[in-house]
């Protein structure tokens, strides 16, 4: 693990012994995580294991049952009331919000709006952006995403990689602290999952994020993340650097998993 | 024989064609209340809080069980005992969009319900304000697909309001009603204010045929 030794900077992203049941399912199990600033750190495991739950319980799409998450040094869904921790309000989700954004799996673009419009909506109406400054960050976003020529289509005139990309500029846009990718490659054929990554690898050189990656792409996985996570049963089995986790495992699960992932492909 | 006397029709169509008017405003005032009402019903009703949604569904379900005749009865009769006076117009206006918007409520809940809920986690990423969300992002994909079905419910009040007749409003039938008493022919008044409601729904038919085709063929 990437050392706290420094004891300086809180990390970006901190989970304490968060829970997150469904019912009877328990698929957080007093989780514990830490991200440093810039880190990048992919999530691996088994369907059902808790990743994407983490992502979306950061996103605060789904609401945690136990624990504190902290994001930039201030709890995500709880906030301070005369020294006490209470339940956080809208005005303080919102604010919270504000430093993460998210890539979905089946992309989410708004399907009535343009390429361009989906990435201005937000940096308007939340950031309150002039509509020509908003135009000009998406259009060197979608720039950026190899998409300037596409500002005018909608998304069902896009191919998946095409959208998908589109969506990562949407999140951008917003300028987040945080990039949470939840396994955005698993619904694309798989000769444009390359293109999607290439913006990812991209990303990852041109800005300074901290980003968490839920992904079935191992080989991805290694190349892109200081850290690798192993998740099982809604907790990390094993973690460490990549070289670490993929050439020498030490935990049988991850172990087995890989191989099973390696088979596989 | 000549049973239909076109003369009287002839003679009748001017008196008949001023509650016609009487009808047409009754029905487009109703409807444009029960759209916008409606509208607010499904959304309260899809709240995620049930101290807002429980009383919303009872009320729409409340409104959907009792029979719209009953209603006007008691937005007209029953009211004023609640120092709530109403001119017969008025109230019946009023129970007919009440009515309606109950259905309307449940063609946008079935619209809303459509959109699917990774739109809606896009609005939590994005941290767009509810207000935002719906205005931008929801209700513009769960609107037209509901609009034949709103329109059906234009045609639908349209028959309803000869209930009004019920409390004397001079709509068509009760203007139908007192020719038919002053002069005791029934057969032209009532016959003439059956074709004007086929024609007037054929009409209103062709219209939400049109704006369902232009919905289907816009941009996108």
């Amino acid at each position: 693990m990437s050392g706290d030794t420094t004891g300086a900077a809180a990390p970006m992203v901190r989970f304490r012994s968060v829970t997150k049941r469904y019912g009877e399912l328990t698929v957080l199990d007093h989780l514990d995580l830490d991200v440093e600033t810039n880190e990048r750190v992919a999530i691996i495991g088994p369907s059902g294991s808790g990743k994407s739950t983490l992502l979306r319980v950061l996103m605060t799409l789904e609401r945690i049952d136990s624990g504190v998450i902290e994001v930039d040094g201030e709890p995500l869904t709880h906030m301070e009331q005369n020294g006490r921790l209470v339940p956080a309000d809208r005005r303080h989700l919102r604010r919270m919000r504000g430093k993460i954004g998210m890539v979905f799996q089946h992309f989410n673009l708004f399907p009535h709006m343009t390429a361009l419009e989906n990435c201005i909506e937000a940096p308007i109406h939340v950031l309150g952006l002039s509509r020509h400054e908003a135009t000009e960050r998406a259009s060197e976003l979608l720039t950026m995403v190899g998409l300037a020529d596409k500002r005018d289509a909608f998304p069902s005139q896009l191919s998946g990689g095409q959208q998908q990309r589109v969506a990562i500029a949407r999140a951008l846009a917003m300028r987040p602290k945080v990039m949470l990718f939840d396994e955005v490659t698993s619904a694309l054929d798989p000769e444009l999952t390359s293109e999607v990554l290439n913006v990812i690898r991209q990303l990852a050189e041109a800005h300074n994020l901290t980003m968490l990656m839920v992904t079935h792409q191992m080989g991805f996985a290694k190349e892109f993340a200081d850290r690798i996570c192993f998740f099982d049963q809604g907790r990390i089995a094993e973690q460490g650097g990549p070289e670490q986790i993929f050439s020498e495992p030490r935990n049988e699960r991850t172990r087995a998993f890989l191989r099973a992932v390696l088979e596989a492909t | 024989m000549e049973l239909f006397d076109w003369s009287f029709a002839w003679d009748i169509l001017p008196l008949l064609l001023r509650a016609a008017v009487v009808t047409i405003e009754v029905t487009i005032l109703a409807f444009v209340i029960a759209v916008v009402l409606g509208l607010g019903l499904a959304v309260l009703r899809l709240s995620s809080s049930r101290l807002i949604s429980a009383p919303t569904t009872a009320f729409i379900e409340f409104i959907r069980s009792t029979p719209l005749l009953i209603q006007i009865y008691f937005v007209y009769y029953v009211f004023p005992e609640f120092g709530v006076v109403l001119p017969a117009l008025v109230a019946g206006t009023t129970a007919i969009a009440l009515h309606y918007s109950a259905y309307t409520s449940e063609v946008y809940r079935a619209g809303l319900q459509s959109v699917p809920r990774g739109q809606w986690e896009a609005v939590v990423a994005l941290n767009l304000s509810p207000y935002r969300a719906y205005r931008d992002i929801i209700l513009p994909q769960a609107i037209p697909p509901v609009v034949p079905a709103l329109g059906n419910y234009l045609i639908a009040m349209f028959k309803d309001t000869p209930l009004l007749s019920a409390i004397a409003v001079v709509e068509l039938l009760q203007r139908a009603k007192i020719i038919g008493s002053d002069t005791f022919r029934y057969l032209e008044p009532i016959t003439m204010v059956g074709l004007f409601f086929l024609i007037m729904s054929l009409i209103s038919a062709a219209g939400v045929r049109r704006v369902e085709h232009w919905l289907k063929h816009r941009r996108g």
